[in-house]
């Protein structure tokens, strides 16, 4: 044991468990504002504002995950990186034209002359929806393993789209916790609609990735794994579950409850996202580079493990500050 | 026709970064400017001072969407486009960049929302907080970027193993020789870039006859502190000058348009300079001016660029140089003459007004111009004397580059625009709460007086 730690040779699971925890922030937490932002296109003109200001304080942080995710990969896997990057260019490129218009339209509309207002509304939508397709693509492009088939390219739509509609699920869900009123009814809808979608999804990916791969599908289903692997898909259909009984019968009275759907669709993005990570580990890139392979020298990956593990927990804190400071309901955002 | 894509990803890699940096320039330096409004807002409890600080926190706040948006393209970029350069030196500049996320990025982005939201949520002390961790946020990011922007031209504190760097010393890597020389001019430049753009702004405000007490306390700041930031600019840039003589000398050739190593060389005001004909065309001279700022002797040698056996282009260089110190030497009149009418008259003939307008985005085109001049000058390293651009380049048709730059190119001309026009229209309706009518300005300082006195 002393030996492995000596050598560094654990370092690029560390950053592989840094990395992924990243993703897993960044879906959750910049899922719940492009889901929102997509959720705008249904909504009412005054709607509009308070569900914007719901996400106002948060959204330049939870953007900054993907950017850690994506620099851990530069970072710590340099050689997966460029692979990956350059399988993905279109979708990455189109994924940047989304968040370009979503994050400056953000700001724009309200400080752009009012008749401009509604165009950038409709960039934010747009942007919004444009980023989480392609994000939806690359997922499933990549569990796919960048197979350019048609079945392929087929396959990476429909998780396109069903990433797209988690994100509205969980995007709905905020608002159900952020707002009150017809608006947080209109949320309950939403939340049920994309709920069904996002777990067409989910199945999809869960029946596929086994079936293209044997090595998936033995890790899952040979004897004595599968018993110690059971509490994942079952937790998940529960959480599933329990998040159809409570959204059937939102809103409850003195709106008790109103955070209960965002975190049973936490905790499904968390299960889901542990048994993806079950499925590809210990490969970084599917079938063709794993973990070690793609990794920086161990010396690298010391210095900045040292620095993440010094600057995460205040990073932690300040983040929840910010989520204390702007808690309850959301109110109009003022800068005076 | 055959797309190359090496050309393509270099257009688009220089046009994403020459968007973004604009960006970056003005936030460093207003995050500063705007704890400044906030200081003097707490110890005299002038209501001024804070619609200072409200005004352009919303300035700060689209700047800052926008750098955000344009820096993550470009974190991007280096693996869809340069997958080379993290291959070769990606044990370098990885732990500089996770650096800069960690203990920059997430600061500033998550302290914005209380900083620019906040003010009547949180204690008056803790709004004050937020915003100092945003200026340090923005001014560490900073710091990090351009420590391994210096190390590409100055590598040091490393070795190569099986064509991998590999590093010696994080000290030395850190604090390479033109680290603080460029950090040091940097930020001067994004303290320029912000003052003339908040006197830009405050002068169009008054312009537009909204003479409201912040828009003279904005104007005032903007504008002396141009003042004193020129000068001491002027004197780093020249330093930088000397640490780019001793370190990049064909790049000091190319921005004085010295084809010949000489001693006595003349300083170039103006030429055409032709690489074919390896002369300069149309020179205007001064006499061994030249020698005598880089050398501080009047016959001090300037290595030439027929000594070398890669240089950069030219022409490019030569220009770009000259814009900025152009550039420089109008901001220096502009705001000295304008910190001595101000002294004089306490306020600024309307001529004067529509020159600090004119000069509102002059800090930009000077800090890209002089991006342009370090950044052209390396070429062709991509890190000088490990990796060359080329060789960094990945696997990428020219056909999506050109698709793809194509749109960067549409998002960013029509970004930029709207950017301009969308800070002129806040400051035009500023002072009038959207409308044209004064009573209804008085009112809204009322509202707001009511405001601030119940969150304190």
């Amino acid at each position: 044991m002393q030996q492995v730690f000596a050598d560094g040779n654990w370092l690029p699971y560390a950053f592989a468990f840094l990395m992924g925890l990243s993703v897993l922030i960044y879906t959750a937490l910049d899922g719940y504002d492009l889901g929102v932002g997509m959720l705008i296109d249904n909504a009412h003109w005054h709607e509009k504002d308070r569900m914007i200001a719901s996400i106002g304080p948060f959204w330049d942080a939870n953007e900054t995950w993907l950017i850690l995710g994506v620099g851990l990969l530069l970072v710590a896997f340099p050689a997966a990186h460029g692979l990956i990057l350059t399988e993905l260019y279109l979708p990455v490129a189109i994924m940047l034209f989304g968040l370009i218009f979503r994050g400056v339209a953000f700001d724009f509309r309200s400080k752009a002359p009012y008749q401009q207002k509604w165009r950038w509304n409709n960039r934010f939508f747009y942007g919004s929806l444009l980023t989480a397709l392609a994000q939806g693509y690359m997922l499933g492009f990549y569990v796919i393993g960048f197979d350019r088939s048609w079945a392929g390219i087929l396959f990476s739509c429909l998780i396109a789209v069903a990433l797209a509609s988690a994100y509205c699920l969980i995007g709905a869900c905020w608002l159900i916790m952020k707002c009150e009123g017809g608006l947080q009814e209109k949320a309950v809808k939403w939340a049920r609609y994309h709920l069904v979608n996002s777990v067409v999804g989910l199945v999809a990916v869960s029946v596929v990735t086994p079936l293209i791969s044997d090595r998936i599908y033995d890790k899952w289903f040979s004897f004595p794994a599968m018993l110690a692997l059971v509490p994942i898909p079952v937790t998940t259909g529960l959480l599933v579950i329990g998040l159809f009984l409570v959204l059937r019968h939102m809103p409850f009275p003195r709106d008790r409850y109103c955070w209960l759907p965002f975190a049973l669709t936490i905790g499904v993005y968390v299960f889901s996202f542990v048994g993806l990570g079950y499925s590809f580990f210990p490969y970084i890139v599917p079938e063709q580079m794993t973990i070690t392979e793609a990794a920086a020298a161990p010396a690298s990956l010391r210095i900045i493990l040292a620095g993440a593990l010094i600057v995460l927990p205040v990073l932690i804190c300040y983040t929840a500050l910010a989520y204390f400071v702007f808690r309850g309901k959301a109110t109009e955002l003022r800068y005076d | 026709m055959e797309l190359d894509p090496f050309l393509l990803s270099r257009i688009q890699f220089a046009a994403n970064i020459t968007f973004h940096i604009m960006f970056p320039s003005i936030t460093i330096a207003m995050g500063w400017i705007l704890l400044f409004f906030k200081v003097r807002y707490n110890i005299t409890r002038d209501q001024a001072w804070m619609q200072a600080y409200f005004f352009f926190t919303k300035v700060f706040a689209l700047s800052f969407a926008v750098g955000v948006v344009s820096g993550v393209t470009m974190s991007f970029q280096f693996g869809t486009n340069w997958p080379g350069f993290m291959l070769t030196v990606g044990n370098i500049a990885g732990p500089l960049l996770a650096y800069e996320v960690l203990t920059a990025f997430f600061l500033e982005a998550t302290f914005l929302g209380i900083m620019l939201f906040g003010f009547r949520r949180v204690p008056d002390w803790l709004h004050t907080l937020a915003t100092i961790l945003v200026a340090l946020g923005t001014t560490a990011s900073a710091f990090w970027i351009l420590v391994l922007n210096s190390w590409m031209h100055t590598p040091a504190g490393f070795e190569m193993i099986d064509g991998q760097a590999h590093v010696t010393s994080w000290m030395e890597v850190i604090f390479n020789p033109s680290m603080p020389y460029r950090l040091t001019h940097m930020l001067l430049a994004s303290g320029l870039t912000a003052s003339f753009l908040v006197a830009g702004l405050s002068a169009f405000r008054i312009l537009r006859d909204d003479r409201a007490a912040a828009v003279m306390k904005a104007l005032k700041t903007g504008v002396y502190l141009a003042a004193i930031l020129i000068p001491l600019q002027m004197f780093a840039g020249h330093e930088h000058g000397l640490n780019t003589k001793e370190y990049q000398p064909a790049k000091l050739a190319a921005m004085e348009g010295a084809w010949e190593t000489r001693r006595g060389a003349p300083l170039v005001l103006f030429a055409l300079p032709d690489e074919s004909e390896r002369a300069n065309d149309f020179a205007l001279e001064i006499p061994y001016l030249a020698s005598l700022v880089v050398t501080h002797e009047l016959d001090g040698e300037i290595r030439g660029l027929n000594e070398f056996e890669t240089h950069p282009p030219v022409a490019p260089v030569f220009f770009a140089f000259r814009l900025m110190v152009g550039i420089g030497l109008l901001m220096l009149a502009v705001s000295w003459l304008g910190s001595y009418l101000l002294l004089r008259d306490r306020a600024l003939p309307e001529y004067w007004l529509l020159a600090l307008v004119g000069m509102t985005f002059m800090g930009c085109v000077a800090t890209v111009a002089g991006w342009y001049v370090t950044e052209i000058g390396r070429q062709p390293w991509l890190v000088h004397g490990v990796l060359t651009v080329h060789d960094a380049l990945g696997p990428v048709s020219g056909g999506m580059v050109l698709s793809t730059l194509l749109v960067y190119l549409g998002i960013y001309a029509f970004l930029t625009v709207a950017f301009i026009a969308t800070l002129f229209y806040m400051a035009g309706k500023a002072g009038y709460g959207g409308e044209r009518d004064p009573e209804r300005q008085a009112m809204v300082g009322e509202e707001r007086m009511t405001v601030i006195g119940a969150a304190e």
